[in-house]
C-alpha cells in the first residue's frame, strides 16, 4: 500500500529512526556461505527483516544496499534482492558503493530522505562475499576480445587474435590492494600502526576483548532479534569464544613483515575475509507509530572525510579521525557526551591509532587545527558487544551490523536507565575514506 | 515424507490390481478448499426424536436435507440425532436406517452422531444407550471407506442440537477440515460458542501465537490460522530462525526467535503480541521434542529436556497468560499425542509429557473459562512429517497403513485444521478436551 509522506516539520526536517535490524551470521570466506551469492545473502537478510517486523507483501519507501566485491551482472543487485524477497515487488531500490562505508552510507542517505519527507520507510543494507568474488579476464585478453568483436574481415580478426599472449589468459582475482599505491589494506595499516607505535600486546588485548564481548552478547541473547541463521550457521563463524592472549600472542605477523620488531599485525588482530549480509529498517516516527513498530534510536547526523594517503600525508584508514571532530563540532559535543562508541575494527591497529590520534596534542593541533586534544575515550564504552575482529567484516555489511547493534544498545539503556543515551559510529574505508555518524536513543 | 503408495494406488492400473489383490486402498482425503460445499452431497438426517429444527438448520447452511433412506442417491452426510435415547432398544431404528444408507455415502462423506454423555444419564438404561452410541459409531467408522469418516458430538445437559455451541462442532465434523478426524467424540458443554460471520475467515481480527512454528505441524498451523484470518506470531528457537522467517513470511506474520523454556518466555510473548498486534487471543503450544530411549537406557538429560519443552514450558506460559489480566479471553490449544494416550515403546519421557498435557488441559479448563477463554488439546496420531519420515520403513507402514481406519498417515494440515477449529468461536463450548487427529488409529483407541 503506497503512503503519502506527511508534511515535514516546521524547519523542514523531521526525525528518522532505527526500527530494527537483521543480518545473517557472518561466515569466514570459503566457509558456510561459499556457494552463496551476494544476491542470495542480501535476499536472506531482507527476508529475515521482513519476518521480524511482519512486512510481508508491504511496499517500503526505498531499499538501498550495496556490495564492495560485485559482479558486473549484479548492476541492480538490491532491486533483484527485493524482487526475490517477501517485500512487495513495487518496492524501489538502488545500489550504492563506498567501500567499507557502504552499509553506513546507505543508512545515512536513506535517513536523509526520510528526514526530508521524501519517503516514510526504508531498508538500508549491505552484503559481501569474498568467496563468490568476481573474477575478471586480464586487460590483454579483454582488449583482444573487444577488438575481435569490432573486426569485420577475416584478416582483421586474425590480426586481433594474433595480439593475444599466453600471460593474458590468466584470470584476474580481486584484491584489497589500493590502485594508487599497490599496497594492500593490511600493509597500509601496518605502516600507520608502526608510526603510532602501537604495541602488539595492545592489539591482541583489543582482539581478545572483541571476541569475549561478542561471545557474551550471544550468551545473553542480545542477537536473538538481530540475527537470522543462514545456511546452517547460527553464530558468526569467526567468533572464537575461547581465544586467549596466549593463543593470539603465538600468531606470526602477516602484515608489515619488513618492519622488523615493529611487525605487530597478525591474523588474530586483523579482520579475516568474510561473507555475510545485513539490513536495517528505518522510518519516520509516524511510520513507526502507525504500525506499532518499535523506535530504537534516532539517526542524528553523519560526516564523511577523506585523507591524502597517496602522497603519504596520512594513513590509509585514518579518515574517521578527521570526520569525528567535524561532526562533534557541528553538534557541540565531546566524547563525554557519548555512552557508546562503535569503532569498526578493520584492524585492532586502526582503532588504537584513532584513539592515540584523538589523545595526541600534536595530531589534534597540527592535523585537526584544535587548541587541545579531542580527548580520551573510556575504553569500557567502545565496542561493548564486540566488533569486526570477532564478528568478521563482510565489507558492505558491516555498517548495517553496527547501526542495528548500537540502536539496540541505546534502546536497552533507555529502557533500563530511563535516559536518552548517545552513540558514535566510526567506519574507515578503502580509498582513504571514512564515514562517521551519531545515533541517539528514542 | 510423501506417501508413495497412496499416490500409486489411486492411479490406474495399480488401483485395479490393488482391488483384485485385496491390498489396502487408502483414498485421497477430501481436504478443505475455500468455497467448496460443506459435504459432498445431500445430508440424511435420522433421529431418535423430533429433528425438524436440526434439519432446518442444515438446510439453512445450503445443504439438501433428506429425512428418509428411499432415494438411493449419493449422500454427502448422515447425521444421527440420538440426543433423546433413554433405552438401548431405541438405538436400532436410527442405526439400522443409517446402515441401509451407508453404501450410498459419497467418497469423503460424513457420518456424525449427536448424543449425550453417559456420565450424566438419569438412569442406567439411559447411560447404556448413550454409551452404546459411541461403540456403534466407532465401529461404523471402521466400516467406512473412500475417505468417509464417522464421529460424534456429545452434548452436555442443557446444550441442544441447534445451539450455536453444538452447531460449531457439527460444522467442523461435517466439513473437509476434519479430514483425518475419525471415530472421535467431542464433548460440547455450555459456553459462548457461535458460528463465525465469515465461514472462510473464522479467525479474522484475532492474534495467534504458534510455538515451534519453523517446520512440520507448527508451520502448517501458522499457515492455516493465517488462511482463516488470524494475525500470526511465529515462535521458534533462534537456531531455527531461517525456516521460521520463511514460514512467517508465508503466513504474513511476525517471526519471534525465542526459547520457550526460558523463564521470561511467557512475558516476552505477551509483550510482543501486545506491542505489535494489541493483544493475544490464541495461544498454540505446538513446540515439542523427542529424545527417545528405552527407559532402561534413559538418562536424566533426555528425560528432563522433553518434560521441560513439551509440558513445563506450556505450564509456565499458561500461568503468564492467566496472570496477565488485561487480555481478552484467550483460547489455548496444546499439542498432545496419541503416544500420551496409548504409550509408545521407547517414549516414556515423551508419553509422560504428552499425557501430562492432556491432564493439564483438563485441569486448566475452569481457570480459562473464568476468563471467558478455553484450553484444549489436539492429539495427533501418525502424521507425515520429517520426524516420522525417519521411522524405519516397516514400522512406518504399519503405523500409517494398518493401524488407522483411513489406511494412511495424516498431513500436518489435518492437525492444523483441528487446532484452528479449537482456536475459534465455533468451539466455544469445547473446554478441557483432547481431540484426536489420528484417522481412527488403533493406537490410543
Amino acid at each position: 500500500m503506497a503512503s503519502t509522506p506527511a508534511s515535514p516539520a516546521a524547519d523542514g526536517i523531521r526525525k528518522a529512526v532505527v526500527i530494527g535490524g537483521n543480518r545473517t551470521p557472518f561466515a569466514r570466506a570459503n566457509g558456510a556461505y561459499a556457494q552463496a551469492s551476494n544476491q542470495d545473502m542480501l535476499t536472506a537478510a531482507l527476508d529475515g527483516l521482513v519476518a521480524r517486523f511482519g512486512l510481508a507483501d508491504e511496499q517500503i519507501g526505498e531499499v538501498a544496499a550495496g556490495a564492495v566485491l560485485k559482479h558486473s551482472r549484479d548492476f541492480n543487485l538490491t532491486r533483484e534482492a527485493v524482487l526475490g524477497s517477501a517485500l512487495a515487488p513495487t518496492t524501489p531500490a538502488y545500489d550504492l558503493q563506498q567501500a567499507c562505508a557502504t552499509g553506513l552510507e546507505t543508512v545515512m542517505g536513506l535517513a536523509n530522505k526520510i528526514k526530508l519527507g521524501q519517503i516514510e520507510s526504508a531498508i538500508a543494507g549491505g552484503v559481501d562475499s569474498a568467496s563468490d568474488a568476481p573474477i575478471a579476464v586480464s586487460e590483454g585478453l579483454r582488449t583482444v576480445l573487444l577488438e575481435l568483436n569490432r573486426a569485420k574481415t577475416l584478416k582483421q580478426k586474425a590480426a586481433a587474435a594474433a595480439k593475444l599472449r599466453p600471460k593474458d589468459l590468466a584470470p584476474v582475482a580481486p584484491g584489497t590492494a589500493e590502485p594508487r599505491t599497490g599496497l594492500s589494506m593490511g600493509e597500509h595499516q601496518a605502516l600507520t600502526t608502526a608510526a603510532w607505535d602501537i604495541s602488539r600486546a595492545a592489539q591482541d588485548e583489543l582482539a581478545l576483548a572483541s571476541h569475549r564481548s561478542l561471545a557474551a552478547a550471544y550468551e545473553r541473547g542480545f542477537f536473538d532479534d538481530l540475527i537470522t541463521p543462514y545456511r546452517g550457521l547460527t553464530r558468526d563463524g569467526n567468533l572464537r569464544a575461547d581465544t586467549s592472549l596466549e593463543k593470539l600472542g603465538a600468531l606470526q605477523p602477516v602484515f608489515g613483515r619488513n618492519l622488523g620488531d615493529k611487525a605487530t599485525m597478525t591474523a588474530g588482530n586483523s579482520t579475516p575475509l568474510t561473507d555475510g549480509a545485513s539490513a536495517v529498517l528505518i522510518g519516520s516516527e509516524d511510520y513507526a507509530r502507525s504500525r506499532d513498530l518499535p523506535m530504537l534510536a534516532s539517526i542524528v547526523d553523519a560526516e564523511a572525510a577523506a585523507v591524502d594517503f597517496v602522497h603519504g600525508k596520512e594513513g590509509l584508514l585514518m579518515a574517521p579521525a578527521y570526520a569525528v571532530p567535524r561532526l562533534l563540532a557541528r553538534h557541540q559535543l565531546t566524547f563525554e557526551d557519548f555512552d557508546f562508541f562503535e569503532i569498526h575494527e578493520a584492524f585492532a591497529g586502526t582503532v588504537l591509532c584513532h584513539l592515540s590520534a584523538w589523545e595526541s596534542e600534536e595530531f589534534c593541533r597540527n592535523k585537526l587545527g584544535l587548541d587541545a586534544p579531542l580527548g580520551k575515550i573510556d575504553r569500557s564504552k567502545i565496542n561493548v558487544n564486540g566488533s569486526s575482529l570477532a564478528a568478521g567484516h563482510p565489507f558492505a555489511a558491516t555498517g548495517g551490523r553496527i547501526v542495528a547493534t548500537l540502536a539496540k544498545l541505546l534502546h536497552e539503556q533507555a529502557e533500563s536507565e530511563g535516559r536518552r543515551g548517545r552513540g558514535l559510529i566510526s567506519v574507515c574505508a578503502a580509498g582513504g575514506m571514512g564515514v562517521v555518524g551519531i545515533l541517539e536513543a528514542c | 515424507m510423501a506417501d508413495a503408495y497412496l499416490k500409486l494406488v489411486n492411479s490406474p492400473p495399480a488401483s485395479g490390481i490393488a482391488k483384485k489383490l485385496g491390498l489396502p486402498r487408502p483414498a485421497e482425503l477430501r481436504r478443505y478448499r475455500r468455497g467448496q460445499p460443506l459435504v459432498p452431497g445431500p445430508a440424511l438426517v435420522l433421529a431418535s426424536g423430533p429433528a425438524e429444527s436440526l434439519a432446518g438448520q442444515l438446510a439453512g447452511w445450503g445443504l439438501e436435507v433428506r429425512r428418509d433412506t428411499a432415494s438411493g442417491e449419493k449422500l454427502g452426510a448422515i447425521i444421527l440425532d440420538l440426543t433423546t435415547v433413554s433405552d438401548p432398544r431405541e438405538l436400532s431404528g436410527p442405526m439400522l436406517a443409517a446402515g441401509a444408507s451407508l453404501r450410498t455415502l459419497a467418497p469423503g462423506g460424513r457420518v456424525v452422531s449427536i448424543s449425550r454423555p453417559a456420565a450424566s444419564a438419569p438412569t442406567p438404561a439411559a447411560a447404556a444407550a448413550r454409551q452404546g452410541v459411541q461403540g456403534a459409531v466407532r465401529s461404523l467408522a471402521r466400516e467406512l471407506r473412500a475417505g468417509a469418516t464417522a464421529n460424534g458430538l456429545l452434548l452436555a445437559d442443557g446444550v441442544g442440537p441447534v445451539d450455536p455451541n453444538a452447531l460449531g462442532g457439527l460444522q467442523f465434523l461435517l466439513s473437509a477440515r476434519s479430514a483425518y478426524v475419525d471415530g472421535q467424540f467431542l464433548l460440547v458443554g455450555p459456553g459462548g460458542g457461535r458460528l463465525p460471520k465469515d465461514a472462510d475467515r473464522p479467525l479474522a481480527g484475532r492474534t495467534a501465537v504458534v510455538t515451534g512454528a519453523a517446520r512440520g505441524i507448527g508451520a502448517a498451523i501458522a499457515k492455516v490460522l493465517h488462511r482463516d484470518g488470524a494475525r500470526v506470531i511465529c515462535v521458534d528457537l533462534p537456531a531455527a530462525g531461517e525456516e521460521l522467517a520463511k514460514v512467517s513470511n508465508a503466513a504474513g506474520g511476525i517471526a519471534l526467535q525465542l526459547d520457550i523454556t526460558s523463564d521470561d518466555a511467557g512475558a516476552r510473548i505477551l509483550e510482543h503480541a501486545r506491542s505489535r498486534y494489541g493483544g493475544l487471543d490464541i495461544m498454540v503450544h505446538n513446540a515439542g521434542i523427542t529424545r527417545d530411549k528405552l527407559l532402561a537406557n534413559m538418562d536424566q538429560a533426555r528425560w528432563d529436556s522433553v518434560i521441560d519443552v513439551n509440558m513445563a514450558a506450556q505450564l509456565r506460559i499458561n500461568d503468564a497468560l492467566l496472570a496477565s489480566g488485561a487480555d481478552q479471553a484467550p483460547r489455548v490449544v496444546c499439542l498432545a499425542s496419541t503416544s500420551g494416550i496409548a504409550g509408545n515403546r521407547g517414549q516414556t519421557n515423551y508419553a509422560a509429557s504428552k499425557a501430562g498435557v492432556i491432564g493439564m488441559v483438563a485441569a486448566s479448563a475452569a481457570a480459562f473459562a473464568d476468563r471467558g477463554g478455553a484450553i484444549n488439546a489436539v492429539a495427533p496420531g501418525f502424521i507425515e512429517t520429517e520426524m516420522t519420515a525417519r521411522i524405519p520403513w516397516g514400522t512406518r507402514e504399519v503405523a500409517r497403513r494398518m493401524l488407522p481406519s483411513l489406511q494412511q498417515g495424516g498431513l500436518p494440515v489435518d492437525v492444523a485444521e483441528a487446532v484452528a477449529f479449537l482456536a475459534g468461536d465455533a468451539a466455544g463450548g469445547v473446554n478441557g478436551q483432547t481431540l484426536r487427529v489420528c484417522g481412527q488409529s488403533l493406537v490410543g483407541a
